[in-house]
C-alpha cells in the first residue's frame, strides 16, 4: 500500500490517541514518501504507550511538516523519495505490523547500498526540523549520577580518564554517608520539580527505596523474572529453525507488559514497555547487568529526557572461559568485579556523552564516584577542566559543588 | 538547505588514517617513509613459485583508541612493537560494503561486496579467491583452507558462481563444530553458548550445511585424535585459540598454500561488555604473533609467506548519536567503515604506512598477483606497495 491510498480505517489497529493523531493528520501523511511514512507511523503507532518528550517530540514533527508548503516539504523529503525499494517491501502492512517493515527495509537499504542516502536524508530532515522546532530547555539543569556501587572494584585501572579532561578529579572522596547524600539529593530534587518521567533511578542489582521521591526506577536483579520470560521467548525463535534477528525482533516489538507479567495501565504501562524494550532490544542486557545499566541510561536519556538520573552499577556476572566452560566446574553466577569496574568506567563516559546530547547541556552537571576506591570526577558549568582536587571531600560537600 | 557532502565520508577515512600514521611515528619511533619513495613495485615477480599466504582477518573490528591510540597501545604490544616493524601497513582501508561479519568476510573473499543476507546460510554469489587459486593454478582441494570459529561462516570457501563453485573451493574448518562434534557427552547446557557464535544477536545459530569438516576429519586432515583435541580444547581460554590450534595444525599437516583464518572474540562487544572487548583485542593481538611465529618456524612458511592481518571493518565512534560507541557497527559512520591492513613476509617493506584510500576488495587481487593467479570478477586492484 501507498501513503496516498490510507484511509482513517486503515488506523483501526491503533490504541485511540494514536488513532486520533493519526486522523487528524491524515491528509499530511498521505503525501509522505512510503519509507519517511512508515518510519514515522512506527513511532506514532505506540504514542499512547510513550514518554510524554516523546509524545511532544510526535506531536512537533506533525506540526513542522504541516507548517511546510508541499513544494518544500517534497523538497526536503526528496532523499527518502529517492530510496528505490522492492515491490515486496511496499506490499508489507506497513501500518499495522510497521516492524517487518522496518527490518526488511534496514536489510535493503545495506544490500543495495543505500545505508549512506538514507543517513543522509535523515539527517537533512532532522536538521530542518529541530531548526524550525527547538527541543524545549529541561525544567531544571540536569544532573546525571553514577556511581560504581560496592564490590565494584579492581587492582590498577585508570579510574575515570576519559571524564577527567571535563571536570574535576577528586581522589580523596570520604565514602560515609554518600550513596545515603546521593539518595537524598535526588529525591529532594523530585520533590522540588515533580513531573512523570522527569527523575530516573536505575540499579544494576536490586533499586534501594528513596523516601518520597518519584521516580521512574527500574533494576536489573527486580527484573530477573522478565528476563528469564524473555530469554524463553527468544528460545522459542531459535528453537523453530525459522527466522533470524528480524523475526526476533519483530517477536519483540510485539511482545506486550502482560505477556512478560509487568504491570499495566497508564504510567505503569509507559514503564513496563520501556523495560521490554531495553531487555528485547538492548544486546547484552539479558546477560549482563553493566550492559543493562548503560543501555538503560541511554535509552531514557534519548527517549524520557530527564533532568535527574541515578545509576549505580553493581558486579556482573563472570564471562567463563572456554576451558571452564568446558570442564563444567564453574558456574555463570560468579561475580567479575575487575571487570565490572572497566565496564561501568566506560558506561559513565558514555551516559555523559548522552547527556550532553540534549538541551541545557551547558548546564548540565555530571557526578561519577567509585564507593570502592573513594574517587570521583564532578562536571558542571562552574567546574574547571581537567584539574584535580587536592583534599579529602564528603559526598555533601561534592553535591553542594555539582548542583 | 544544507545539501549532505558525498566527500564527508572520505575526508574522515583520511583522518582517521593521518591519525594512525602519527600514532604510529610516535609510538615506534620510525619514520614512516613515504609510500612511493624509492619503492620497487611488482616484487612478487621475483617470488619463488612455491609462495604461500596467510590471511588473517578480525570479525569484530577494533577502534584505534582501543589500538593505535596512545590510550589503546597498550592493548596491541606485538602487532605495534613486533610486526609492525617488519610489515607495510595500509591506514586506510575504507569498507564499502554491508557491515555484518559474514557477508564482510565474504566480501573481501571474493573481491565483490556481496548483498546476501548476513545471518543466512548462503555461499557468496560471486567466485572466492579460493576457487580463483585453485581453477589458476590446477591446486588440488587440500592446498587452501578457511578457519572460522562462527558457524555462520560454513559457506565461505566456495561460491555459487557456475564457472566456479561447487567442489572448486576451499576446505573450511570451523573449530567449534569439531568441538561439539568431539564433546557431545558434555552436556550443551555447559556451553551452548560457547558454540553460538553471533554476539549480535546471541541467541541466533544459522543451521550448518555445506563444506564443513566432520568430525573423521580430525583424524584423517588434522591427524589428530579425538582424545587429544578434547584434552587441548581444555587447556585454551576462547574460540580464537582453539582456531589457532587448528590452524597450526593444519600447517604442520598439510602446509595449504593459501590458509584464511577469521578471529571472532572481539565481536563479544556486542555484549556491552567493554573490558570483554578489550579483553578480545589483547587477546587478538597475541594470536597474530603466534600466528606470525608459527610461519617462521615451520619449513613449508619459512620464508616465502606473505601474512595479511586486517579487521572486516570497525566500530562505531563514541560521538556518533546514532550508535553505542564500541558496542555496534551500525551506524555506517568513517570509524565504523575505515580500517587497516598489515602485511609482511618476504618483499614487503618494513616500517612503511600508506596513508593512500585503498578498499577492503583490493585483498583479492593483490593475493591474486602475489600468488600469480587471475581474479577475473574481483573488482578491486593489485595493492601494488607489497606486490
Amino acid at each position: 500500500m501507498q501513503p496516498a491510498q490510507l484511509s482513517a480505517q486503515s488506523f483501526a489497529s491503533y490504541p485511540p490517541q494514536a488513532r486520533a493523531l493519526a486522523i487528524r493528520n491524515l491528509s499530511l501523511i498521505q503525501q509522505l514518501p512510503l519509507v519517511f511514512a512508515a518510519l514515522l507511523l512506527r513511532e506514532m503507532g505506540a504514542y499512547d504507550s510513550r514518554f510524554p518528550a516523546e509524545r511532544r517530540t510526535i506531536d512537533d514533527q506533525f506540526l513542522f511538516l504541516q507548517s511546510l508548503s508541499p513544494a518544500t516539504r517534497d523538497q526536503l523529503l526528496h532523499g527518502f523519495s529517492t530510496l528505490s525499494l522492492p515491490p515486496d517491501l511496499a506490499s508489507l502492512d506497513w501500518i499495522s505490523r510497521p516492524q517487518p517493515f522496518i527490518d526488511g527495509l534496514t536489510a535493503h537499504l545495506w544490500a543495495t547500498h543505500q545505508h549512506d542516502a538514507f543517513r543522509a536524508a535523515a539527517e537533512q530532515y532532522g536538521e530542518a526540523w529541530h531548526q524550525a522546532k527547538p527541543e524545549p530547555a529541561p525544567s531544571m539543569p540536569r544532573l546525571g549520577i553514577v556511581v560504581l556501587g560496592k564490590d565494584v572494584r579492581a587492582a590498577d585501572w585508570p579510574l575515570f580518564r576519559k571524564l577527567r579532561p571535563h571536570g574535576v578529579y577528586f581522589p580523596q572522596v570520604d565514602p560515609a554517608g554518600g550513596w545515603q547524600a546521593i539518595r537524598d539529593a535526588v529525591a529532594a530534587r523530585a520533590a522540588k520539580n515533580a513531573g512523570a518521567f522527569e527523575h530516573w533511578y536505575i540499579d544494576g542489582d536490586m533499586t534501594e527505596p528513596i523516601a518520597g521521591a518519584d521516580l521512574a526506577s527500574v533494576g536489573y536483579g527486580d527484573l530477573k523474572p522478565v528476563r528469564a520470560a524473555i530469554l524463553r521467548r527468544m528460545q522459542t525463535v531459535i528453537g523453530s529453525g525459522k527466522g533470524g534477528p528480524e523475526a526476533l525482533r519483530t517477536l519483540m516489538a510485539e511482545t506486550t507488559p502482560a505477556d512478560l507479567g509487568l504491570p499495566a495501565g497508564d504510567k505503569d504501562d509507559v514503564l513496563s514497555r520501556f523495560k521490554i524494550s531495553v531487555l528485547a532490544e538492548g544486546s547484552g542486557t539479558q546477560i549482563f547487568s553493566t550492559t543493562f545499566v548503560q543501555w538503560t541510561a541511554r535509552e531514557a536519556l534519548r527517549r524520557a529526557q530527564p533532568c535527574t538520573l541515578l545509576l549505580r552499577y553493581a558486579p556482573r556476572q563472570r564471562q567463563l572461559p572456554m576451558n571452564e566452560l568446558l570442564s563444567g566446574v564453574t558456574d555463570h553466577n560468579q561475580p567479575d568485579p575487575e571487570g565490572s569496574l572497566i565496564d561501568a568506567d566506560m558506561g559513565a563516559f558514555y551516559t555523559w556523552i548522552n547527556q550532553q546530547r540534549l538541551t541545557g547541556a551547558g548546564q548540565s552537571a555530571f557526578l561519577v564516584w567509585s564507593e570502592e576506591h573513594n574517587q570521583a570526577v564532578a562536571i558542571g558549568p562552574t567546574l574547571p577542566k581537567a584539574t584535580a582536587a587536592a583534599n579529602s571531600i564528603t559526598m555533601k560537600q561534592l553535591l553542594a559543588q555539582v548542583t | 538547505m544544507k545539501l549532505p557532502d558525498p566527500s564527508s565520508l572520505s575526508r574522515a577515512a583520511a583522518a582517521i588514517a593521518w591519525n594512525r600514521r602519527d600514532f604510529l611515528r610516535n609510538a615506534v619511533g620510525l619514520g614512516a617513509s613515504g609510500a612511493l619513495l624509492g619503492f620497487s613495485p611488482l616484487r612478487a615477480a621475483a617470488l619463488p613459485l612455491k609462495h604461500k599466504a596467510v590471511v588473517v582477518t578480525f570479525g569484530g573490528g577494533a577502534r584505534d583508541e582501543e589500538t593505535f591510540a596512545p590510550e589503546g597501545q597498550e592493548n596491541i604490544p606485538n602487532l605495534l612493537r613486533t610486526l609492525f616493524p617488519q610489515s607495510t601497513l595500509y591506514t586506510q582501508v575504507v569498507n564499502h560494503g554491508i557491515l555484518g561479519h559474514y557477508v564482510a568476510t565474504a566480501s573481501l573473499a571474493t573481491g565483490v561486496y556481496e548483498t546476501f543476507d548476513n545471518f543466512a546460510a548462503v555461499a557468496p554469489r560471486d567466485p572466492t579467491v579460493f576457487e580463483y587459486f585453485r581453477k589458476d593454478l590446477h591446486r588440488p582441494a587440500d592446498d587452501t583452507w578457511v578457519v572460522a570459529p562462527s558457524n555462520g561462516f560454513n559457506r565461505i570457501g566456495e561460491s555459487d558462481n557456475r564457472r566456479y563453485g561447487e567442489g572448486m573451493g576451499a576446505g573450511v574448518i570451523l573449530p567449534k563444530n569439531l568441538l561439539k562434534a568431539a564433546m557431545p557427552t558434555r552436556g550443551l547446557g555447559n556451553y551452548d553458548h560457547l558454540l553460538r557464535d553471533n554476539y549480535e544477536d546471541p541467541f541466533y545459530t544459522p543451521a550448518l550445511a555445506g563444506n564443513e569438516v566432520e568430525l573423521q576429519q580430525l583424524d584423517n586432515i588434522l591427524k589428530l585424535s579425538v582424545d587429544d583435541f578434547t584434552q587441548h580444547a581444555l587447556t585454551l581460554s576462547s574460540p580464537d585459540e582453539l582456531s589457532v590450534y587448528i590452524a597450526r595444525q593444519l600447517m604442520r599437516r598439510l602446509a595449504p598454500s593459501l590458509l584464511w583464518i577469521t578471529l571472532h572474540d572481539i565481536d563479544i562487544a556486542h555484549s556491552g561488555t567493554y573490558s570483554l572487548y578489550v579483553d578480545g583485542i589483547r587477546r587478538s593481538d597475541r594470536l597474530c604473533a603466534e600466528i606470525w611465529k608459527t610461519i617462521q618456524a615451520e619449513p613449508e612458511y619459512a620464508g616465502r609467506t606473505t601474512m595479511f592481518i586486517l579487521p572486516d571493518f570497525g566500530r562505531d565512534s563514541d560521538m556518533d548519536a546514532g550508535g553505542n560507541g564500541f558496542q555496534h557497527h551500525r551506524t555506517g559512520d568513517a570509524l565504523s567503515r575505515t580500517t587497516w591492513m598489515m602485511v609482511l613476509g618476504p618483499g614487503v617493506r618494513p616500517g612503511v604506512v600508506i596513508d593512500r584510500p585503498v578498499d577492503s576488495l583490493d585483498l583479492v587481487p593483490t593475493l591474486g598477483s602475489l600468488l600469480r593467479f587471475s581474479t577475473p570478477l574481483a573488482q578491486g586492484k593489485p595493492l601494488t606497495e607489497v606486490l
